[in-house]
């Protein structure tokens, strides 16, 4: 069900002004939304539930030690800006990805460290879905484990979040299949033996079953509109930024939980 | 570990719709190898040797649809008091569709209290799963559960 | 970097019984898998893992190909004096890695 022209602009208009953006037509109602959480067995959720024994921890502990390790010509870790990660980066995760003033548009979380790395410590990007960086992602999201998804509430990142929801909402691919196709009009049924969830991504990095790996939100993404038969954008890409921004909105008010374990 | 399942199909379907790609190995597999259930009787009896396999006293706890086959969570329990004299000296699991037959082995003993071990395993395909027990006694106890292995929905065609 | 996670209880009674949980990054490759122009990608897992108490050896595994990646392993042990856990992992091309933890037993 597309959106017509006019609706589109008043709902742009209707989304700067209040922090919460107004559902789309087929939006699943805020009182609906299922973490993937609730989708998995008990097994699964077992293994998320026991810090021991959920294996995205052990990407957290790489990342606290990387925190703590001087990098680049600068000679700077993490911390010595930012000190005790469990203070300052309280909340950080939960409102990723954020507007970057210089860039001019939205940057996630992997990027944020990268921009970091080069402006503050004059260091070398981490490669996308590097150890290191699922490390420190991984670590400076759970510090916001427990807290709300609360994505910055300026008009400034509206446009984006908009485009966001048009790949959303678009057919596409060989398949002629949108995201919403599934996620919304269908997120209580099964493609072939796995439940579909409702794409409220509130557990990144993940420990996926699948990959036996921490991956990110964007892996997660490429997999999955190649799975529908789509062209996937590149990492970093910033329409995969945008599609990751709307996400993000759509979980708003959700607990993250990072390291989240997911099939 | 990748299943099995039309190995060609997921090469053409992955190579048909992917842009750009991680700079890693694509990886795929081409036709593994595969135990049988004669394979699986045979690593059985090398643990056995001639003694006959009882069933009873071993429960296997694994989900009966699994989520994904890459990991399994798995449980397995031997009803004994774990004294000094009657214990669980070790369990023995097997299946009968991966590569290989032998899944692992978890050596016990009197100091261990309770007869239980959980572990993260990897199934091929549906596929019978067998826990055996040896006791202090000498004999041997077994249990087997059928799990249900699906090939997850959307899944990458490079790692 | 982190290896390896260990949960033992911190204290306990005599005679309780205590389970011990532990987690091990390794990539646990099947030696089944292959590239996409055909090579065998070579086996390299954990084959065994032993945990020790006070030196003496309380439970051992060997790990096949069929164990998932970042292999876990949880077992049980009787509480009986204070003392050092010790575990090891050993695994194919000289993979060798160790932890330790203490229990206080009243």
């Amino acid at each position: 069900m597309k959106l017509t022209g006019t609706i589109n602009v008043v709902a742009l208009l209707v989304a700067a002004a209040m922090a919460i953006p107004p559902l789309a037509a087929t939006e699943i109602p805020p009182n609906e939304r299922r973490s993937g959480y609730t989708f998995m067995a008990p097994d699964t959720q077992a293994i998320q539930d026991d810090d021991t024994a959920n294996p995205g921890m052990l990407w957290v502990l790489d990342g606290e030690a990387l925190w703590k390790r001087k990098a680049g010509a600068a000679g700077k870790a993490c911390a010595d800006c930012h000190n005790d990660a469990s203070a300052t980066m309280k909340g950080v995760a939960a409102r990723y990805p954020a507007f970057d003033k210089v860039l001019g548009r939205p940057v996630n979380l992997e990027q944020r460290v990268n921009l970091c790395r080069a402006r503050h410590q004059e260091a070398s990007p981490l490669a996308y879905e590097s150890r290191d960086l699922l490390a420190l992602t991984a670590f400076v999201a759970e510090q916001s484990r427990g807290m709300a998804i609360a994505p910055d509430a300026t008009s400034e990142l509206a446009p984006f979040v908009a485009k966001g929801r048009d790949f959303f909402m678009r057919r596409q691919g060989q398949l002629n299949l949108g995201c919403t196709n599934c996620h919304d009009d269908n997120w209580d049924k099964h493609l072939a033996g796995s439940a579909v969830t409702q794409a409220l991504p509130t557990g990144y990095p993940i420990y996926r079953l699948e990959w036996q790996s921490v991956g990110s939100l964007q892996r997660r993404l490429r997999n999955c509109i190649t799975g529908m038969r789509a062209q996937s954008y590149d990492y970093g890409a910033p329409g995969l930024v945008e599609l990751e921004l709307y996400l993000m909105s759509r979980a708003q008010g959700m607990p993250i939980e990072t390291p989240a374990v997911r099939p | 570990m990748r299943k099995r399942l039309a190995p060609t199909r997921r090469r053409f379907l992955g190579l048909a719709g992917s842009a750009a790609t991680i700079s890693v190995i694509p990886i795929v597999s081409l036709h593994p190898a595969e135990a049988t259930p004669e394979t699986m009787a045979a690593a059985i009896r090398t643990v056995v040797g001639g003694a006959v396999v009882q069933t009873g006293k071993v429960k296997l706890d694994i989900p009966p649809l699994v989520e994904n086959g890459n990991t399994v969570p798995m449980t397995v329990s031997v009803t004994s008091p774990m004294s000094a004299d009657d214990y669980v000296k070790s369990i023995h699991v097997f299946n009968e569709k991966n590569p290989q037959p032998n899944m692992g082995n978890f050596y016990l003993g009197p100091k261990a209290g309770r007869a239980q071990i959980s572990t993260r395993v990897r199934l091929a395909d549906s596929q019978k799963i067998i826990a055996i027990a040896r006791l202090s006694d000498g004999s041997f106890w077994s249990v087997s559960a059928d799990v249900v292995v699906t090939l997850a929905a959307c899944t990458e065609e490079v790692m | 970097m982190a290896s390896a996670l260990i949960n033992v209880p911190k204290k306990a009674k005599r005679g309780d019984i205590i389970e011990i949980k532990t987690l091990m990054s390794h990539i646990m490759e099947t030696g089944y898998r292959h590239t996409a122009s055909g090579q065998l990608v070579p086996r390299d897992i954990i084959t065994s893992f032993a945990c020790r108490f006070n030196g003496a050896e309380i439970f051992r595994a060997d790990l096949f190909p069929a164990i998932a990646a970042n292999p876990f392993v949880s077992f049980f042990t009787v509480a009986t004096e204070s003392g050092k856990f010790d575990f090891e992992w050993i695994g194919d091309n000289g993979f060798t890695e160790t932890a330790s933890a203490t229990i206080a037993v009243e």
